[in-house]
């Protein structure tokens, strides 16, 4: 099946950013297609290079770029982008910074559509 | 050509305390374009977001409500409206920018049970 | 159509107003903090036994593990991701966070 993810919040702050990668990972090792992730609201902090966590945690931007090598979209919204000192000087491996455009695409492509966060 | 996606915007969060309400209303602007079946919902905290009377210049925070009077333009002519949040809210139809449709829990329940895809906001 | 409520029941309506708009029969996963709302021995147990008679309810096993909740409403069903996944591939998902 296609499935499209929607991340509507920052990572460690919330949960959200945590739960969409366990889901994806799982659907993606039963076999699924993931047409795209698309990171709105906050969510678009996910995918700052300037990343730096503490040794001992996760590190949630790494584990997003990780999944863009499996070669999965991983789409920034360009307005939620541009209100929080998110551009491409900053952005991170495998991800990149498009319209809401891109969002509908997905919906329209995708089987099955969860959001997580809000 | 396929069939259209239905997708459904549930607004279930008050304005200006968080930015949820207005970057999805962003969101069902761009999506109006792309000729899909789109409905917009105002459910719990969301019916605030189409409340008349907003002032939010002391604030310096954009005021997004008559944006929801354009949706129109936009070939989004879909509004819904939970009766029972409305209400528990104190509000009528004649509070808001908009004249959204009032549906009960089990309409609104058939509702979704149609949408392909769900977005909450 | 497939419910997923994140937020604490205590602290959120988010529960409610899944119920509220859930049709009979339709499942609904718990996770992240709505998991507390599967932990037994609370005000809301009864609440819950209620819920499972209309709703088969599914916890997230990860996230009951993370929050040291062990003993969980008979009739809960436990989960992880992969069955997460398998539920939303039988039904469309609505979040209520």
């Amino acid at each position: 099946m296609k499935f499209g993810v929607l991340v509507q919040e920052g990572p460690y702050h919330h949960q959200s950013s945590d739960s969409a990668y366990q889901f994806v990972k799982a659907a993606m090792d039963k076999g699924h297609e993931i047409v795209g992730v698309f990171f709105y609201h906050d969510g678009v902090i996910n995918s700052t290079k300037l990343t730096d966590p503490q040794q001992d945690d996760r590190h949630i931007q790494k584990r997003w770029s990780e999944i863009a090598e499996k070669g999965v979209d991983l789409v920034v919204c360009i307005a939620a982008a541009k209100r929080r000192g998110i551009n491409d000087d900053v952005l991170a491996p495998g991800f990149r910074i498009s319209g809401l455009g891109q969002l509908t695409e997905m919906a329209i492509k995708a089987d099955r559509f969860v959001s997580f966060g809000a | 050509m396929s069939e259209p996606t239905k997708m459904m915007f549930m607004m279930r969060k008050a304005p200006y305390g968080t930015i949820y309400s207005f970057e999805g209303l962003e969101a069902v602007l761009v999506m109006g374009a792309y000729e899909q079946d789109i409905s917009l919902l105002f459910v719990d905290d969301g019916v605030y977001a189409i409340k008349k009377g907003m002032d939010t210049s002391p604030l310096g925070i954009k005021d997004f409500s008559p944006t929801f009077r354009v949706l129109d333009g936009y070939d989004i002519d879909k509004l819904y409206i939970d009766k029972e949040s409305m209400e528990a809210r104190g509000l009528t139809l004649d509070d808001f920018v908009v004249e959204p449709e009032v549906l009960d829990k089990e309409q609104i329940a058939k509702l979704m049970e149609e949408q392909d895809v769900v977005f909450p906001f | 159509m497939l419910h997923l409520v994140n937020k604490s029941p205590y602290s959120s309506s988010s529960l409610d107003s899944c119920l509220k708009f859930a049709t009979k029969g339709a499942p609904i996963i718990l996770f992240e903090d709505a998991i507390y709302g599967a932990m037994a021995g609370t005000s809301l147990e009864s609440k819950m036994i209620e819920v499972m008679k209309d709703h088969p309810v599914y916890a997230i096993k990860e996230d009951l593990m993370a929050r040291g909740v062990n003993n969980i409403i008979p009739g809960v069903r436990e989960i992880d991701y992969t069955g997460f996944v398998e539920l939303v591939e039988q039904h469309r998902p609505c979040t209520w966070s």
